[in-house]
C-alpha cells in the first residue's frame, strides 16, 4: 500500500475503516493492498460513520475461553453500514434484524471492539 | 468410471485411548476389506485433517502408520465438505488412469483427544483473525447468524428447526454405532442449553471420536456396483461477513453443476445425504438443493417425507447431528450410509428404494459445497 494504513478496531483505535476502489468503486472491508473485484492496487481508505442496519443476530451463550466466558451473553450482530458494506460487531443483546443502529467502542475480553445500539 | 467398492466405519462416540491414526487405520482395515481388496493393492490415498494432532503431511504418517507405499497421497482440507471433495478427487484420479485403488480415510479423536473448549476454539478459527475472531465467535453462533437471517427471510421458527434434530434422532435409534440412542422430541430441543441463539445445544452436532473411510476403484470389485453419476463444487466466500445473499448460496450453485454432469434431475433421487451440523444447515441445504421448496423443508419432515419409509429417506444413520462428528469422518458416515443402503446391507435400517443418491457437504459458514449423486449399477 502506498499510505500508511488508517488506524482501527482492530489495531485499538476507535474507528471503523474500509477501502474504496478508485477503479470500479469497489468497497471492501477487509482489508487488502488491492480492489478484490478488479485488482486495481491501493483502494482509498475511508473512516465509516458507525452507522447501519442490523442484518443478523446471535447470542452467544457458550463461550470457549475464560476471557469470553465473564461476557456471555454477548450478541454478535453483522450489520450493513451506510457506506454499503458488511461488518460483524456486537450489539445490544435485544437487537432484532432491520434495526438502524449506531457503532460506539467498548471492551471485549482485552481488545476495543464496535458496539452497536438502537439509533436514536 | 468410477466406484466406491468399500466403506468402512466405527461406531462414533467415546474411543477413550485411541489416537487419530488409530480411528484412520480401523475405518481402513474395514474398507479395504469390505472392498475385497489387500492393502498393497491400495495405490492412493487421501486423507483430511485431525485438530487434535495437526501435521503437515498426515497422508504420508497415515501411510507409513498403516503400512502400504502408495503411488499418490496428500491430505484435503475443505472443512465438512472434505469427504465428498476428497471422493471426488479419487473419482477423478481414477477415471484419468492415475491409479486403480484410492482409499479415501478420516478419523479423529475428538471428544476424548483435547477438550470441548478446545475443540470449539480451533473450530472458531475459520473465521477472519483480525475482523471476526477478536469478537468471540463461536461456529454455532457463525451459523446462529445466518439461521437469524434465514428465519427472517423465510418465516421459519425455532420449533422448525427442532424438527430436523427429531428426525436425525429417530434414525440414530436404530443404528448401533451411533452416539445418541435416547430419543427426543420438539420440546426437549426448546428447552436444551442456549448456545447462540436461535441455536440451542440439540440443534448443534456433537464432538465425537470416531473414523470413516471408503476405497474409490476404477472397476467395481464385487457386485456392489455403485458408481459416481457426477459431482462438483461450488466456493462463494470463506468468512460469514462476506457471504453473499441467502439466494447466492454455493449449495444451488454446486447441485446445478452436479446435476449437469450426472444428467440426472431431483426426480430420478431415491435417497439423500445432506451435511446437518446443525439443525439450520440442512433445513437450508434441503432448500437450497431442491429437496422442499422455500421454508417447506420442516413441513416435510413433519410429514414423514424424509423418514425411512418416506418418498425421500434422509441421513438415516442419524447424520452429524445424533451420529455424531468427528471431524472430517462425520460427514464421510453420510456416504457410508448411502451405500449400505444402495447395496441392501442396510438391515433394520433398509430403505426400498436406494438406486440413485444425491449427497452434499458444507465447509466453513456454508462456504464450500460439494455436490454428488451415485448409482446402484445392476
Amino acid at each position: 500500500m502506498s499510505e500508511q494504513p488508517m488506524p482501527d478496531w482492530t489495531v485499538g483505535a476507535e474507528a471503523i475503516v474500509y477501502q474504496c476502489c478508485a477503479a470500479c468503486g469497489n468497497l471492501q472491508y477487509f482489508r487488502r493492498s488491492f480492489c478484490c473485484i478488479c485488482g486495481a492496487p491501493d483502494p482509498v481508505e475511508k473512516r465509516a460513520n458507525g452507522q447501519g442496519t442490523i442484518y443478523a443476530t446471535s447470542l452467544v451463550c457458550r463461550a470457549a475461553t475464560a476471557e469470553t466466558r465473564a461476557h456471555v451473553p454477548y450478541n454478535i450482530v453483522l450489520v450493513d453500514t451506510e457506506e454499503g458494506f458488511r461488518m460483524m460487531g456486537h450489539g445490544s443483546n435485544d437487537l432484532c434484524i432491520g434495526d438502524k443502529v449506531k457503532a460506539r467502542f467498548a471492551r471485549f475480553a482485552d481488545r476495543l471492539i464496535p458496539y452497536f445500539e438502537r439509533a436514536v | 468410471m468410477s466406484f466406491v467398492t468399500g466403506v468402512g466405519l466405527t461406531p462414533y462416540g467415546r474411543h477413550e485411548g485411541s489416537s487419530s491414526l488409530d480411528l484412520m487405520s480401523k475405518a481402513a482395515e474395514l474398507a479395504i476389506t469390505d472392498a475385497g481388496l489387500k492393502r498393497h493393492q491400495i495405490d492412493g490415498v487421501l486423507c483430511g485433517y485431525s485438530t487434535v494432532s495437526p501435521h503437515i503431511m498426515l497422508a504420508t504418517v497415515f501411510a507409513e502408520h498403516f503400512g502400504i507405499r502408495p503411488a499418490y497421497a496428500h491430505a484435503v482440507q475443505v472443512g465438512g465438505a472434505t469427504g465428498l471433495a476428497m471422493t471426488m478427487l479419487a473419482h477423478h484420479l481414477v477415471e484419468a488412469g492415475v491409479v486403480q485403488h484410492v482409499l479415501v480415510v478420516a478419523g479423529e479423536n475428538r471428544l476424548t483427544g483435547q477438550s470441548r473448549d478446545a475443540s470449539i476454539l480451533a473450530l472458531a478459527q475459520v473465521g477472519d483473525p483480525h475482523y471476526e475472531v477478536p469478537l468471540g465467535p463461536t461456529i454455532p453462533a457463525y451459523y446462529g447468524l445466518v439461521a437469524s437471517r434465514y428465519m427472517h427471510e423465510y418465516g421459519v421458527t425455532q420449533e422448525d428447526l427442532a424438527e430436523f434434530a427429531v428426525l436425525m434422532r429417530t434414525h440414530a435409534l436404530s443404528h448401533p454405532g451411533a452416539q445418541f440412542n435416547d430419543p427426543i422430541t420438539v420440546a426437549d430441543i426448546m428447552a436444551s442449553k442456549p448456545v447462540a441463539l436461535p441455536l440451542k445445544l440439540l440443534d448443534c452436532c456433537p464432538v465425537s471420536d470416531g473414523g470413516a473411510a471408503f476405497v474409490v476403484s476404477r472397476e467395481a470389485t464385487s457386485d456392489m456396483r455403485v458408481r459416481v453419476l457426477g459431482c462438483a463444487q461450488a466456493h462463494t466466500h470463506q468468512h460469514v461477513t462476506a457471504a453473499p445473499a441467502l439466494s447466492e448460496l454455493g449449495a444451488e450453485i454446486a447441485i446445478a453443476r452436479a446435476k449437469q454432469q450426472a444428467g440426472v434431475g431431483m426426480s430420478d433421487v431415491r435417497y439423500a445425504a445432506v451435511y446437518d451440523s446443525f439443525t439450520i444447515t440442512l433445513a437450508m441445504l434441503l432448500e437450497d438443493l431442491g429437496l422442499a421448496a422455500r421454508g417447506e423443508a420442516a413441513s416435510r419432515v413433519r410429514s414423514g417425507y424424509f423418514s425411512r419409509n418416506g418418498e425421500m429417506p434422509l441421513n438415516t444413520h442419524g447424520g452429524l447431528l445424533s451420529y455424531g462428528h468427528c471431524g472430517v469422518g462425520g460427514a464421510m458416515a453420510h456416504l457410508v450410509e448411502t451405500h449400505l443402503q444402495m447395496t441392501g446391507r442396510a438391515g433394520n435400517r433398509q430403505v426400498r428404494d436406494a438406486s440413485i443418491a444425491l449427497l452434499h457437504g458444507d465447509g466453513g459458514v456454508l462456504s464450500s459445497h460439494v455436490s454428488m449423486f451415485l448409482e446402484r449399477v445392476r
